[in-house]
C-alpha cells in the first residue's frame, strides 16, 4: 500500500497540492519548441529547472533531449538575467549552431522581470545572432496555468514571431496538434495527406522525439516544423487547432494575425472528434473524404460493435490534461462506459469545466468533476465510489495499485511503457488502439478473477 | 563525426592525461547556454533528505520542482512510505505577489495533523528567495504548534551548485542531530552516511558492519528514520560515501561532537572490502572486528569471484566512458571496471573539485579524457573518438549512448538493483555484461569504421 497515506475522508484543501495532476509551464513550452527543426530551446532560469524538464522529458521519450539554460546565480537573479541571456546567445550559435533558439521564462526570470523582447533585440543589435537564424521566446511563469499553458504559449509565440501574410492565400492548411505525442503529429499528418490536403504542422516532434538509432549523436535530428513553414502558416486556406487549452490560442492569434480564418476542435480522440476533424479538413480543402479513412473508420465502428458487451456500464477514472481528458470523455460515453471521476491538474476554467460537464451529461448517477485538482483527490473519490478501469498517466500506477483497478497509460508522462511515441492515439486508428488497451485492461483483469469454472477459452 | 567547436572557456575543463601540464579547471558555474547535465540547489537537497521515510517534505513553490521530484529516486524503505507522495504549496500568481507564508503555514499545519510525521522539512524553491517569505518563521511558528522539528531547508535553486543543495540539507539534519537518546549506544558503533539505499544497498552494507558487530545507529539518509538522525551523535565513527553529499554533515558533528569520520565507498571489491578494513582498523581496541571482516571480506569474495571471472573473459579489452555526479564515484567506478579487464576511457564529473580531478588522473591510465560539467556534444565526441563499448552515466546520459550504439549502466538513481558491496558488484559485472554484449548493437549502424574492421 504505497499511498496507504490516502484516506477515504475528503476534506477541503486550498492552500495544499498532493500528488499533482500537472507540472509547470516551462516543460511544454521546451517540448513544443522541440517541435521546431533545428531548435534548440532555452530555459531562462535556474540550472536546475531545464535539468528537470530534460530528464523528465528523457523518461518519457528515451531519447536524448537538448535544451541550454542561461543557469542563473544569485547575482543574475539580483541584478537581472539579461547578461546571462546574452552570453547564453552567444555560446548556443558559437557552440552548437542551431537554426533557431526557442526562450522560455521560468518563476525566477518572471519574478525579478526580465524583458525577454528587449535582450533578444540587444543581442540582435550586437551581432549575436547570426545571418539567418533566429531567437523568439514565450513568457511561461511557472506560478500560472499547467505545463499545458507553457505549450499553449510556445506555440502561440510561433505565430506571434513568425507567421507572415504574403497576399495571396495558398493551398496549405495548418494542422495545430497541440501537447500530443510525435506519432499522434505523424498521424494527423497522414490522415491530412489521405484527403490530399497539404498541412503546416507546429510543433511537429515526430522524428525529433521518436527518431531511428542512427549511431549518431544529432543535437538537431530531422523533424520539426520550418521557419519557412511557419512564416507561410499566414497564408494558408485556413487553420484546425486542436485543443482548446493547447492549440487555441496560436490557432487564434494567427486569424487575428494573418487573417488565417481558425476552427478549434477538441482533439481528433475518438470516433466523434475524429469525424469532426475529418469533416473540418475536408470543408476546408473542399474535397471528399477517401476510401482509406472510410476503411479505418469502419473499422473503428466494427470493433466497438464486436466489443461493446464488455465495455457496458464499466465505470472510468480519468486523470490527465484538459483537452485529451474532454475527448476522451466523450469517446468513453460513445462507448457505454461511464467516467465517474475525472480530475485535470490544470486549472482550465470555467468554461471548460461546463464542456466537460456536457460530454457526461448522460452518464447516470453523479459524476465527480474537479478542474484543477490533485491525484490525491482522484484517490480518494475511487475509495468512496470504487471504479472498474482507470486512465491516466505512470503516476496513475499508484492508485491502481492499491485499489487493484485495471489501469490504461495515456497522458504525460509515460515513464514506464512503451509505445505512445511510436503508436497514435488520435484518428480512427489511435481510436482502435485506445479500444484495445482499454479491453486488454479489463478482460486481463476479467480472466485474473475468473474462477477455474468460469473460465473460458473464447469469452 | 564533424568535428566539435569547443568553447574558450571550457577548454581548462577538458584534459587528456599524458598531455602536460595537468591543469584542470572546475567548481566553476556553468556557462550560460551550455547544455550542461547538472541540476540546481533544490535538487541537491531533495536527493540528499527524499530517503527519510517518516518525514514530511513539503515544496514551497511552483508545482514544477514538486513534481519533478515526485518518487524519483529509487530509494527503498522498510516502513512508512510518507516520502513517495508530493506535497506541494503550488504558489500562484497571487502568492507571488502577496507572499506565500500563509499558504504555506496552512499547508504544513493541515499536513501535520494528518499525518503525525516525525519531522517535516520545509524546501525553499527559487521563487521563494525572490519574494522573500521567512519560511524560518513559518517553520518555528509550527514547529511549536505542532510539537514537532520543522526544519526550513535552504535550497533556492539559484543559490549556488547542486553541491550548496547538499550542504543545505546537512545543515538542516544537523539541527536534528544531537536531540535524541544515546543511552544503549555501543562502543563499536557508527553511522552510515551518504547512503541511500538505492535499490537496497543500505541494508546490504549495514548486514556487513552489523555481521562484523558494529552497530550502525542511523543511515543517513537510506531507509532514514528521524529518530536515528537525533540520536546519531552518539556513535564513536561516521562513515562517509559519495564525497560530495554528506561531508559537509561529518565535518559538523566532528567540530560538535568531536566525531571522527572515514570516507569510503562501496563500490567494487576492493573499495567495498577497505571500507570494512577502515572501520574495523578504527576500533583498533577491538581486535576481533578485524577478525571478523576478514572472514567476511573472503567469504563475500569468494561467492562471487568464480562468476567474475566468467564475466571478465569476455568483457576484457572492452572500452567504458564514465560521467557522474560526484568525481568519488568515479574512482571506485575505475578500480571496478579494471577488475573486469575493461579500460576507462573517459572519466569526467558534474561536480567534482580539483583535488578529485588530480586523483583521477592518477588512476587513469595514458589517453584517458577528463572532463567537467560536460556537455552531449563532448560526451558523444570523445565516446567516438575513444571507441567506447560502454556508458555509465545518469538519466540524461542513457539515450545519448544508445543513440551512438553502445551499452549503458545506470549508476544513478534509476539502477533497480543493488551495486553496492560484494554481491553488488556481481550485479554490476552482469548488468554491464548483458548490456556490452546485447545483440541490439549487431543491428546498429556502424559506430566507426576502425571497430569495423576489428568486430
Amino acid at each position: 500500500m504505497l499511498l496507504r497515506h490516502t484516506t477515504a475522508n475528503i476534506k477541503e484543501r486550498k492552500a495544499l497540492t498532493v500528488n499533482p495532476a500537472k507540472t509547470c509551464q516551462p516543460i511544454g513550452a521546451m517540448y513544443a519548441a522541440l517541435g521546431v527543426h533545428g531548435c534548440l530551446p532555452h530555459s531562462h532560469g535556474s540550472q536546475g529547472c531545464y535539468a528537470y524538464h530534460r530528464s523528465t522529458l528523457t523518461r518519457h521519450y528515451k531519447e536524448p533531449v537538448m535544451a541550454a539554460t542561461s543557469a542563473f546565480t544569485e547575482g543574475a537573479s539580483v541584478f537581472g538575467g539579461q547578461a546571462n541571456l546574452l552570453q547564453a546567445i552567444d555560446n548556443i550559435f558559437t557552440v552548437y549552431d542551431p537554426e533557431v533558439i526557442a526562450v522560455h521564462t521560468t518563476c525566477l526570470s518572471e519574478t525579478i522581470g526580465d524583458d525577454i523582447p528587449q535582450i533578444i533585440n540587444k543581442a540582435k543589435t550586437d551581432g549575436k545572432i547570426p545571418q539567418g537564424k533566429f531567437v523568439f521566446h514565450a513568457n511561461t511563469p511557472s506560478y500560472v496555468g499547467s505545463h499545458v499553458t507553457g505549450f499553449a504559449n510556445m506555440t502561440k509565440a510561433m505565430v506571434d514571431y513568425f507567421a507572415q501574410p504574403n497576399g495571396r492565400k495558398t493551398t496549405t492548411v495548418n494542422l495545430i496538434p497541440g501537447f500530443v505525442e510525435p506519432a499522434d503529429m505523424a498521424e494527423i499528418r497522414r490522415m491530412a495527406m489521405e484527403l490530399g490536403v497539404k498541412p503546416i504542422i507546429f510543433p511537429d516532434t515526430s522524428k525529433v522525439l521518436n527518431g531511428p538509432l542512427t549511431g549518431k549523436h544529432k543535437m538537431f535530428p530531422e523533424g520539426g516544423v520550418t521557419i519557412e513553414a511557419l512564416q507561410q502558416s499566414g497564408s494558408s486556406m485556413g487553420s484546425i487547432a486542436m485543443g482548446g487549452l493547447a492549440s487555441a490560442p496560436a490557432g487564434l492569434a494567427l486569424d487575428a494575425k494573418c487573417k488565417v480564418p481558425c476552427q478549434v476542435l477538441n482533439l481528433p480522440i475518438g470516433l466523434h472528434d475524429s469525424d469532426l476533424f475529418v469533416e473540418s479538413l475536408r470543408q476546408i480543402a473542399g474535397v471528399s473524404v477517401p476510401e482509406t479513412l472510410e476503411l479505418e473508420r469502419g473499422q473503428l465502428v466494427d470493433a466497438i460493435s464486436d466489443w461493446h458487451q464488455y465495455l457496458y456500464g464499466k465505470r472510468v477514472a480519468l486523470v490527465g490534461d484538459p483537452d485529451q481528458l474532454l475527448a476522451l470523455t466523450r469517446y468513453l460515453v460513445a462507448l457505454d462506459m461511464q467516467p465517474v471521476h475525472i480530475v485535470t491538474g490544470s486549472p482550465a476554467g470555467k468554461k471548460y469545466e461546463a464542456s466537460l460537464r456536457q460530454a457526461v451529461a448522460d452518464v447516470p448517477g453523479k459524476v465527480n468533476i474537479k478542474v484543477p485538482g490533485d491525484m490525491f483527490r482522484l484517490h480518494q473519490w475511487i475509495k468512496n465510489q470504487p471504479v472498474d478501469l482507470l486512465i491516466g498517466n505512470t503516476y496513475g500506477k499508484y492508485i491502481a495499485r492499491d485499489e487493484d483497478i485495471p489501469f490504461v497509460r495515456f497522458g504525460f508522462p509515460i515513464l514506464d511503457r512503451l509505445g505512445h511515441s511510436y503508436f497514435p492515439s488520435v484518428g480512427y486508428r489511435g481510436a482502435l488502439r485506445l479500444l484495445e488497451k482499454i479491453l486488454d485492461a479489463l478482460l486481463d483483469r476479467k480472466e485474473r478473477d475468473s474462477s477455474d469454472i468460469e473460465f473460458e477459452l473464447v469469452l | 563525426m564533424d568535428p566539435i567547436a569547443i568553447l574558450d572557456q571550457r577548454k581548462d575543463q577538458i584534459f587528456q592525461k599524458g598531455q602536460a601540464p595537468f591543469a584542470m579547471t572546475c567548481d566553476k558555474h556553468s556557462l550560460a547556454g551550455s547544455v550542461s547535465q547538472r541540476a540546481c540547489v533544490f535538487c541537491g537537497s531533495r536527493v540528499v533528505l527524499y530517503p527519510i521515510a517518516d518525514a514530511l517534505h513539503l515544496i514551497h513553490g511552483p508545482i514544477g520542482c514538486a513534481a519533478y521530484t515526485w518518487d524519483i529516486r529509487g530509494a527503498l524503505s522498510s516502513g512508512p512510505q510518507l516520502h513517495r507522495l508530493s506535497f506541494s504549496t503550488d504558489l500562484t500568481e497571487k502568492e507571488v505577489i502577496f507572499g506565500g507564508e500563509k499558504k504555506l503555514h496552512q499547508a504544513l499545519s493541515q499536513l501535520i495533523a494528518a499525518y503525525r510525521p516525525k519531522a517535516a522539512f520545509v524546501y525553499s524553491t527559487c521563487i521563494v528567495g525572490i519574494i522573500g517569505d521567512d519560511v524560518e518563521a513559518i517553520c518555528r511558528k509550527v514547529a511549536n504548534e505542532q510539537q514537532i522539528p520543522v526544519l526550513a531547508v535552504h535550497s533556492e535553486g539559484f543559490k549556488g551548485t547542486k553541491k550548496d543543495g547538499y550542504r543545505a540539507a546537512c545543515e538542516a539534519l544537523f539541527k536534528l542531530v544531537g536531540t535524541g537518546p544515546t543511552a544503549d549506544i555501543a562502543p563499536a558503533s557508527i553511522n552510515i552516511l551518504g547512503e541511500f539505499n538505492i535499490g537496497g544497498e543500505a541494508w546490504t552494507i549495514k548486514r556487513y558492519y552489523e555481521q562484523m558487530g558494529i552497530q550502525v545507529v542511523s543511515v543517513m539518509t537510506g531507509d532514514g528514520r528521524i529518530d536515528q538522525v537525533r540520536r546519531s551523535h552518539g556513535v564513536r565513527l561516521n562513515v562517509v560515501q559519495c564525497s560530495g553529499a554528506m561531508t559537509y554533515l561529518a565535518d559538523m558533528m566532528k567540530e560538535r561532537y568531536g566525531i571522527p569520520y572515514l570516507r569510503v565507498s562501496y563500490f567494487g571489491i576492493e573499495d567495498m572490502a577497505k571500507a570494512l578494513y577502515d572501520v574495523a582498523a578504527h576500533f583498533a581496541d577491538q581486535p576481533h572486528l578485524m577478525d571478523k571482516a576478514r572472514e567476511l571480506v573472503r567469504r563475500e569474495v569468494n561467492a562471487i569471484l568464480p562468476r567474475l571471472q566468467e564475466i571478465r573473459s569476455d568483457l576484457t579489452g572492452k572500452r567504458a566512458a564514465i560521467y557522474v555526479g560526484g568525481a568519488f564515484k568515479a574512482f571506485s567506478l575505475i578500480k571496478a571496471l579494471r577488475h573486469l579487464g575493461m579500460q576507462v576511457v573517459l572519466a569526467g564529473s558534474q561536480t567534482g573539485n580539483q583535488q578529485d580531478y588530480e586523483t583521477l588522473r592518477d588512476l587513469c591510465d595514458d589517453g584517458t579524457v577528463i572532463l567537467d560539467d560536460a556537455n552531449p556534444l563532448e560526451l558523444s565526441k570523445y565516446v567516438i573518438e575513444k571507441r567506447a563499448d560502454l556508458f555509465i552515466g545518469g538519466v540524461k546520459e542513457r539515450p545519448i549512448a544508445y543513440k551512438l550504439g553502445i551499452g549503458f549502466c545506470d549508476h544513478n538513481h534509476e539502477r533497480k538493483i543493488p551495486l553496492a558491496g560484494f554481491e553488488g558488484m556481481l550485479h554490476f559485472a552482469r548488468e554491464i555484461h548483458t548490456t556490452v554484449t546485447s545483440p541490439v548493437w549487431r543491428f546498429t549502424p556502424f559506430r566507426n569504421p576502425v571497430v569495423e574492421e576489428h568486430p
